[in-house]
């Protein structure tokens, strides 16, 4: 069964003017390793230092989430997809691992499978709070996708100024 | 990742320096509870200063140490000035329950007025 939830994101619509994938085993080490490359990605847009860490962040959490609730550290690959827009990113994180048996409970603030680990149970709502748009997809036993959507409102305002200027 | 620790009375300083992710968390933790279970600390501040970056990983961390502090009635407080992670404090309620300073100068000041009353 193809647990879906209400989420509303993908940008699908345009065409991205760059993408990038990446496939890296579910070490920890990795984490800071995914949020660079996704960060210095979405750097040839020039979005603020803001909304660069908007992302730095929910990618550290989405990436999180695979090594250790969807592998359980055990060995995997995750993939993270990042589709570029002129006024946005959509990223995607997704492992083959254990899956989400309830996607709405699991993206409840403080909910969390790992209490003894000290997990806070925030990840799910540092990813709505710092993107825009949050899609979770999920199959027991078959993985999860997490697509995530931000758009640089940063750009538009300099668009703004600019045109104000003249 | 590094966390040094300084101490002024029975307050434990815990400057973290680097990026307080899930990678660097099992680390931070060990290092933080063996400094804890010293029976002169009573009270905490987390110098965030020093830290380039913090996921929910950290308030983790952070709620963690609040739980067991409080236990035996200590204080414990954060400082931070980088706004990415001021924002993290903020959303998860961590601001509610702890108080925030923009320096550890700040932060060990006012712990000391209020543990000298
Ligand atoms: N990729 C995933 N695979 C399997 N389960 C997941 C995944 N991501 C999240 N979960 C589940 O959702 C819960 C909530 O996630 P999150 O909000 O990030 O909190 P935390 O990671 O602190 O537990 C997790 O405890 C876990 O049960
Ligand atoms: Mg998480």
């Amino acid at each position: 069964m193809m647990a879906k939830d209400n989420g509303t994101a993908s940008a699908g619509k345009k065409k991205p003017i760059n993408e990038m994938t990446l496939i890296f085993p579910a070490l920890s080490r990795n984490e800071s390793f995914a949020r660079v490359v996704a960060a210095s990605f979405i750097s040839q847009l020039d979005p603020s230092i803001e909304e660069l860490a908007d992302v730095r962040t929910a990618v550290s959490e989405a990436v999180t989430n695979a090594i250790i609730h969807g592998y359980e550290d055990k060995a995997g690959n995750i993939k993270m997809i990042c589709l570029l827009y002129d006024d946005s990113v959509e990223i995607t994180v997704i492992d083959e691992g254990k899956g989400i048996e309830n996607i709405e409970l699991a993206r409840q603030p403080l909910y969390t499978s790992k209490p003894d680990m000290e997990r806070s149970g925030m990840g799910f709502t540092v990813m709505e709070t710092f993107m825009d748009e949050v899609k979770v997809e999920s199959e027991v036993g078959k993985g999860t996708k997490v697509t995530m959507l931000k758009y640089f409102k940063s750009l538009k305002d300099k668009e703004r100024r600019a045109k104000n200027d003249k | 990742m590094q966390v040094k620790f300084s101490n002024k009375g029975n307050i434990l300083i815990v400057r973290l320096i680097g990026e307080l992710d899930h990678h660097a968390s099992d680390y931070v933790r060990r290092k933080i509870d063996g400094e804890m279970i010293k029976p002169t600390t009573k009270n905490i501040i987390f110098d965030l200063s020093n830290l380039s970056f913090m996921d929910s990983s950290g308030i983790g961390i952070i709620m963690g140490r609040y739980r067991a502090i409080s236990r035996i009635n200590g204080q414990i407080a954060v400082a931070c000035s980088n706004a990415q992670i001021l924002k993290l404090l903020e959303m998860s309620g961590i601001s509610k329950v702890i108080q925030i300073f923009s320096d550890a100068d700040k932060a060990v000041k006012s712990m000391l007025g209020v543990t000298k009353k």
